[in-house]
């Protein structure tokens, strides 16, 4: 049998101890141990984005990283970014501005363009362009994407004035 | 009084029905499905030889690993081992010889797809391998084709080119184009009691899996029910690949009497499954000194792969469209399905349309060079009449021609004339970035040219408190059909959207569907639903008539309600009445497209109900030192008819320009030597990404569109057109090109930086060639 490790993390804000095989992906760990399905497997090898999760407050990629390496991380889904309010704004404009079609990349986006809201909320088209670039979307041609990223990114700069 | 309008209704920019559920993470994909008890979890072994006898499969030590619960080669499959969506004989696992590199051989379940995949290296498998053909030529100079070559034709395109005052003859690289759906290929398949299947599959042709999972199982059609309630992007990649994954996991199922689940990885998937074809053009074209085209010879072979699938049919689509939005007098057309041992390629946005496109677009190019033109004075110049030069090499007359309004149109918004000027000033002081600029139209055919393909099917529930269930043939893979159809249902019913719940297609709610494909989701389905609802409501009109005694044209449905003559109702209450009247509440819908027929023995015929029609302006910037380049500028204006959703169309029409920018410029296929693809991965294969958007990108909605023909409210089919405006960015990038090399330059599809670098450098060099030759 495969050597397995006990790990004890915190995910979406709730503290949990599993039994994780010491190779399994955390994407992998979340999808098919904590039934958090938002995340999903698109190219499995960091490229195309659509895993990005957030783990002690830096976006990664969950196809790149180890369940065990989340031992004792905070690991934030889009379930629980969604619950906890923290990304409205956001996907208020992702709907508002038809910036999904598939909607596979859309967590993944989200959760890459929440880190920048966050962080430069005074971000140029430019600079949303440049930063969503790790992330695919094969429906929507960005154009709708970057413009629901600019008018969250309007907002949260409005607010801080 | 002021009647309330409808939330919802048709023309209305509402949001994609999931999109709450994407923005939360709660959408279901097939890989999400909650899995029952026992789920098994498949691997595919694939060949690992281009062209080879298999000798012998020995299983022995796969099935011996631990986990393992079954193993299967062709020769275990119950059924037939064929799912050949128009020709026979194109087997799921390879059956005595394998074709191509990442041609399935076995497949194993096992507990974990991890056990799957170890268990399977242990197969020992013996090949002797036979020549492989894997180059275009190679099978057009063998006459290895995988279908009968088509022609179409009209006049003398020989006699005329002998008359041409100029001609000139060349050839065209057009590459191919893998889906890179986000979510990869992938099926459930749980075995039910007497034997039966039930198949979760991301597909677009849910009645293909049925169909071809019942073959393969040696079942009946209702033994098989397929299931999807979305895809994670599809874009013809599912429309008859998913039947070999669902296939292989219903074999699977049925052996090991447990469900199995088939996801193959991002690698494994590119390797196996079918992409857009590349294609070989060779051209002799006749024209004269103004520029007008007047005869030509055309052939158009395509990668077919190791089996036909649908090559035909795209093969036939690339003809459809090697005319584009010109009249050409005397012409030929032949297209070839080159027998090679690669992927089996397959549907993709567009349909061998965008390479039939692509080739015409080149030689008007080359013409405008020749005569010292701009090319977009050659394209109106070429433009199909409206009334007259209206006629098209397979004998369709165009009657809804709206291209010179286009044309003005955007030729006037992107300001066309006073950056061409600009551009030509720019590339004159001598630096070593060169601009270039294209403006390029395009028309589409709508309809299935398989002409009993246009049909589809509908479904309608109205419950007894008016709430309404929804289902119908059509997919949904993102591109927004489920609202457009609900859109159309709560419109005839005047209820808000909300009132009407979108169902996941499934083969035991509507039988015998066609594939969502060829932009045709809308069209069928939205009038399937249309009429379905239709039914019920004349229904309901003659019951209100009876039950408030009124005659039926005093009855009439508007903002939620019925009104009867001087009653006014909710549209629950009178479905509550109904229902205690025993009336029936619930109705099928059937639609056929009218007036389409093809006939292939003469090739002639009206193959298309209608054409969609689009203009594209791209300008780009090309650093002549290193082949790099940006798109600078693109604007688009697309006729969608009168849209049943703007907001979904101009989705459509966005990502479809970037979609179709990707296919000819950054993404490559590119295969060794022994056959195997390279570029199997994200890694090494470039789709476009937030930063290759034009930094400056206006897109528009033809704003008088509606459509002559009589479609679901006048609308026009949007799915695939909008990508061939892309062939804007293509054209202006060998506008830079010819810049940078100061005349006439040959540039293939796709426009990789290294082939835009080599371009240049071929064009230099045969220039001063020629200067030399001239001294």
């Amino acid at each position: 049998m495969e050597t397995t490790i006990e790990i004890t993390l915190t995910v979406n804000g709730e503290r949990l101890t599993r039994r994780v095989a010491a190779r399994q992906h955390l994407v992998d760990f979340l999808r098919d141990e904590l039934e958090l399905t938002g995340s999903h497997a698109g190219c499995e090898h960091g490229v195309c984005g659509a895993c990005t999760l957030r783990v002690d407050g830096e976006i990664v990629r969950g196809c790149l990283m180890l369940a065990v390496q989340a031992d004792g991380a905070r690991v934030d889904t889009i379930e629980g970014l969604s619950d906890s309010g923290e990304i409205v704004e956001l996907q208020r404009a992702f709907v508002e501005r038809n910036a999904l079609q598939c909607g596979f990349c859309t967590p993944g986006m989200l959760i890459a363009a929440a880190d920048l809201v966050a962080r430069k909320p005074a971000a140029t088209r430019e600079e949303i362009r440049e930063h969503l670039s790790g992330n695919f979307c094969r429906c929507t041609g960005y154009h709708a994407i970057v413009d629901a990223v600019e008018t969250a990114c309007r907002a949260r700069a409005g607010r801080k004035k | 009084m002021a009647e309330m309008r409808i939330r919802g209704g048709v023309a209305e920019g509402v949001a994609h029905d999931s999109a709450r559920k994407h923005v939360t993470g709660e959408a279901i994909y097939t890989d999400d499905i909650a899995e029952p008890p026992g789920t098994l979890h498949a691997y595919v072994l694939m060949s690992t030889q281009a062209h080879a006898r298999l000798v012998s499969i020995d299983v022995s030590g796969v099935v011996a690993m631990p986990g393992v619960a079954a193993v299967i080669t062709a020769a275990d499959i119950p059924g037939r081992n064929d799912v050949g969506p128009i020709f026979p004989n194109e087997p799921v696992l390879a059956a005595g010889i394998v074709e191509y590199i990442g041609q399935p051989v076995l497949a194993v379940a096992a507990t974990s797809i991890k056990a799957a995949r170890a268990a399977a290296q242990r197969a020992r498998i013996d090949y002797a391998p036979l020549p492989p053909v894997l180059a275009i030529e190679e099978a057009l100079a063998a006459q290895s084709f995988v279908a009968p070559p088509h022609e179409m034709k009209r006049g003398d395109a020989g006699r005329a080119l002998g008359r041409a005052p100029r001609r000139f003859k060349g050839s065209l690289r057009i590459g191919g184009q893998d889906h890179f759906y986000l979510e990869g290929q992938a099926a459930l398949a749980i075995p039910q009691e007497d034997g039966d299947m039930l198949v979760h599959s991301s597909t677009q042709h849910p009645s293909e899996v049925q169909k071809m999972t019942a073959r393969l199982l040696g079942l009946p059609i209702h033994a098989v029910t397929c299931e999807v309630r979305r895809m994670g992007g599809g874009f013809g990649g599912k429309e008859t690949q998913p039947a070999i994954i669902a296939g292989i996991a219903a074999v699977l199922a049925w052996k090991a009497k447990r469900p199995v689940k088939l996801r193959l990885d991002r690698d494994d998937d590119m390797l196996m499954t079918g992409k857009r074809h590349d294609f070989l053009a060779r051209y002799d074209v006749g024209h004269d000194d103004e520029g007008r085209i007047l005869a030509m010879d055309l052939v158009l072979a395509a990668r077919a792969g190791h089996t036909a699938d649908l090559s035909s049919s795209i093969v036939d689509r690339a003809l459809f469209h090697a005319d584009n939005c010109y009249f050409i007098p005397d012409v030929r057309l032949i297209g070839y399905c080159c027998k090679t041992n690669t992927q089996s390629n397959t549907a993709f946005r567009g349909f061998g349309g965008p390479q039939g496109m692509l080739a015409i677009e080149h030689v008007i190019d080359c013409i405008a060079r020749r005569v010292g033109k701009d090319p977009l004075e050659v394209r109106k110049l070429n433009y199909y009449g409206t009334t007259t030069r209206n006629v098209t090499p397979y004998h369709q007359a165009i009657e809804d021609n709206n291209l010179a309004e286009l044309t003005a149109a955007l030729e006037a918004s992107s300001a066309y004339v006073a950056r061409r000027r600009e551009i030509e000033q720019w590339n004159g002081t001598g630096s070593v970035l060169k601009k270039g600029l294209a403006f390029t139209p395009l028309k589409f055919g709508i309809s299935f040219t398989n002409t009993f393909l246009n049909q589809a099917g509908a479904l309608i529930h109205v419950y007894s408190d008016g709430s309404v269930a929804l289902n119908h043939g059509g997919t949904e893979m993102g591109q927004g059909l489920y609202i457009k159809i609900a859109q159309i249902v709560a419109e005839e019913f005047q209820i808000d959207v909300e009132r009407v719940k979108i169902t996941a297609t499934t083969t035991a709610k509507v039988p015998n569907t066609s594939a969502t494909a060829a932009s045709s989701g809308t069209d069928l389905n939205g009038m399937a639903a249309q009429a379905a609802a239709r039914e019920i409501k004349t229904r309901l009109i003659a019951f209100a008539a009876r039950h408030f005694q009124v005659p039926t044209g005093a009855v009439r449905f508007a903002g939620n309600r019925v009104i009867a003559g001087e009653t006014d109702v909710s549209f629950a209450e009178l479905v509550g009445l109904a229902y205690k009247a025993r009336v029936s509440l619930s109705s099928t819908g059937f639609y056929r497209t009218p007036l389409v027929h093809y006939d292939r023995a003469t090739a002639s015929g009206r193959p298309f109900l209608y054409f969609a029609y689009g203009v594209a302006v791209a300008e780009v910037i090309v650093d002549t030192l290193t082949g790099e380049y940006k798109v600078t500028r693109a604007d688009l204006l697309h006729d969608v008819g009168r849209s049943i959703n703007p907001a979904i169309d101009l989705g459509q029409i966005e990502g479809g320009f970037i979609q179709g920018m990707g296919w000819l410029t950054t993404e490559e296929l590119w295969w060794d030597k022994q056959g195997a693809l390279k570029t199997h991965a994200p890694s090494t294969y470039k789709i476009p990404v937030a930063r290759d958007l034009p930094a400056d990108f206006r897109v528009k909605i033809w704003e008088r569109g509606e459509n002559p023909a009589e479609t679901i409210h006048r609308s026009k089919a949007v799915g695939e057109p909008p990508l061939m405006l892309a062939n804007a960015v293509f054209f202006a990038l060998k506008d830079a090109v010819c810049a940078a090399s100061g005349g006439d330059a040959h540039l293939d599809a796709p426009a990789t930086p290294e082939r835009v670098l080599l371009a240049i450098m071929d064009a230099k060099a045969s220039a001063q060639k020629l200067a030399a030759s001239a001294e």
